[in-house]
């Protein structure tokens, strides 16, 4: 099973735009190599993170090869209000992975 | 045909060539269809993108890539997608991002790979429909992607 590491601060203040950093274990297989005997190394990677804030999606990603192993990916919001991030990994061979995060605004 | 031992032997080279290419690699042509495909025919303008990528790379496996845009980021004047394309690795796109006035601030931070020594593009669509773009010459000295493993 995969893991991920969130990191965002736990409060805010109402319009403040915070920082939200994501790292999530995966190879993210290419599917261009091959091993030492010429066989392909079929692909297997994420090709899609989503963050939604309180239901509404509020930032989406498409992964290509090019993406390292363990995607890092830093990228901001508006704290609107007070509730839950929830972030979704998903890609080849069925792979689904969610986090998710809370935030109180005041 | 005689098959002389000349012909055979080139033949057999060729077969042998052919099987260990490295997958085919995108080019400049392909870069721009890929470009092409995401933004229509729209112009692409160089300015208010800015793309950071270290100018040498030690290892090409993971290599630290942030966009940021100048934009306000309101509803009516924001970054809706920003993309990020390189000349030679074995396929153009990088990776995608789609955005909207919660960004807040629109850029990110993310680790790529890059097969060789070329130019990475970054290119941002905006909600008026202007397509803006930056690009840096990298130089890689341990490639990723072409690598065996056992």
């Amino acid at each position: 099973m995969s893991r991920a590491v969130i990191n965002m601060p736990a409060r805010a203040k109402r319009g403040q735009v915070i920082e939200i950093k994501t790292l999530v274990g995966h190879p993210m297989e290419t599917g261009f190599r091959r091993t030492s005997v010429g066989a392909p190394i079929p692909r297997d990677i994420i090709t899609q993170f989503a963050c939604t804030y309180n239901g509404t999606e509020i930032f989406r990603a498409d992964f290509y090869p090019a993406v390292s192993a363990n995607p890092l990916f830093t990228f901001t919001t508006v704290a609107t209000e007070t509730g839950t991030l929830e972030f979704k990994w998903s890609g080849d061979n069925n792979f689904v992975f969610t986090e998710s995060a809370t935030i109180t605004v005041d | 045909m005689k098959t002389s031992r000349r012909n055979f032997l080139a033949a057999a080279g060729g077969v042998g060539f052919a099987l260990t290419l490295p997958p085919a690699r995108a080019t400049r042509a392909t870069m721009q269809d890929a470009i092409r495909k995401v933004v229509g025919d729209a112009p692409l303008r160089p300015g208010k993108v800015r793309l950071d990528v270290p100018p040498l790379i030690d290892n090409g496996n993971a290599v630290a890539l942030s966009v940021s845009v100048e934009s306000a980021m309101t509803q009516v004047d924001h970054v809706k997608a920003i993309h990020v394309f390189t000349e030679k690795n074995p396929q153009p796109n990088v990776l995608s991002v789609y955005l909207g006035p919660r960004a807040g601030r629109a850029g990110f931070t993310t680790r790529v790979r890059l097969a060789d020594t070329q130019t990475v593009i970054a290119i941002a669509q905006l909600n008026d429909g202007s397509v803006w773009l930056d690009s840096k010459d990298v130089v890689v000295t341990i490639a990723a992607c072409l690598e065996e493993i056992g």
